[in-house]
């Protein structure tokens, strides 16, 4: 998809976002083999699960916290926070697949493509336009816990 | 999203990113990015279609083993 296909609204956006980018662009070496590594997802859907606290929606520069999702919650205990109205939310709706790919990376260990699934996994708000408190406080203590689990790979899945 | 990668790097855990706009994910630099051919919400491919699905993941997991980053590049499909 290109910046142009996008509603003049969000190209307007796009082209005054306060882009980010932390150099130089750290690299860790996958520490076992593909097929023994243990995955963890992270999705900027704003995904919250029942009982815990939604997203902050009105929070200037945007909501930095993160939710942990248990790899075992039931999807209809899985509801979708993002502020943004760029994206299109059918397809979300009907499969959670397209940016929580829980099922999806169950077939892939099942496939043996790797090895394990992560106990918990990540789930942030997008569109941070201030993210000064996640590069500093959130993002390191969400690393924290995946580090605790044993996390190899994190795949991230923006929306 | 790129920011929440760079983190986990920095901890040692390998990082791949999907990306349904690579004229602004390559201004961000995530270590690894995959560059996907479809819309603004849906980035493992369309709702349902899970043969699409895996393999967006299975060609976005192997790139975990590449060192040379920033790394950016479209879906073979």
């Amino acid at each position: 998809m290109r910046i142009d296909d996008l509603p003049l609204k969000y190209r307007m956006l796009l082209r005054t976002y306060p882009w980010r980018r932390i150099e130089p662009v750290p690299c860790a070496r996958l520490r076992v083999p593909l097929e023994e590594a243990r995955v963890a997802l992270v999705t900027s859907a704003g995904l919250v699960a029942a009982g815990t606290d939604a997203f902050d929606l009105g929070m200037r520069g945007g909501d930095p916290s993160f939710r942990l999702i248990d790899d075992d919650t039931p999807v209809s205990a899985l509801t979708v926070h993002h502020r943004s109205a760029a994206f299109e939310r059918r397809d979300l709706e009907a499969d959670l697949n397209v940016a929580f790919p829980r099922e999806v990376l169950h077939a892939a260990v099942t496939g043996r493509v790797v090895g394990k699934v992560a106990a918990r996994h990540l789930s942030f708000m997008g569109s941070i336009t201030a993210p000064g408190r996640l590069i500093r406080e959130t993002a390191p203590a969400a690393a924290s816990l995946l580090v605790e689990d044993g996390v190899d790979i994190a795949l991230l899945v923006p929306v | 999203m790129s920011l929440v990668a760079s983190v986990l790097e920095a901890r040692g855990i390998a990082t791949v990113m999907l990306s349904a706009l690579p004229q602004v994910s390559r201004r961000l630099a995530a270590p690894r990015t995959l560059e996907v051919p479809f819309g603004l919400g849906t980035p493992m491919g369309p709702a349902l279609d899970r043969q699409v699905q895996a393999r967006v993941m299975a060609e976005a997991l192997a790139m975990t083993a590449e060192t040379a980053v920033p790394l950016s590049r479209p879906w073979r499909g």
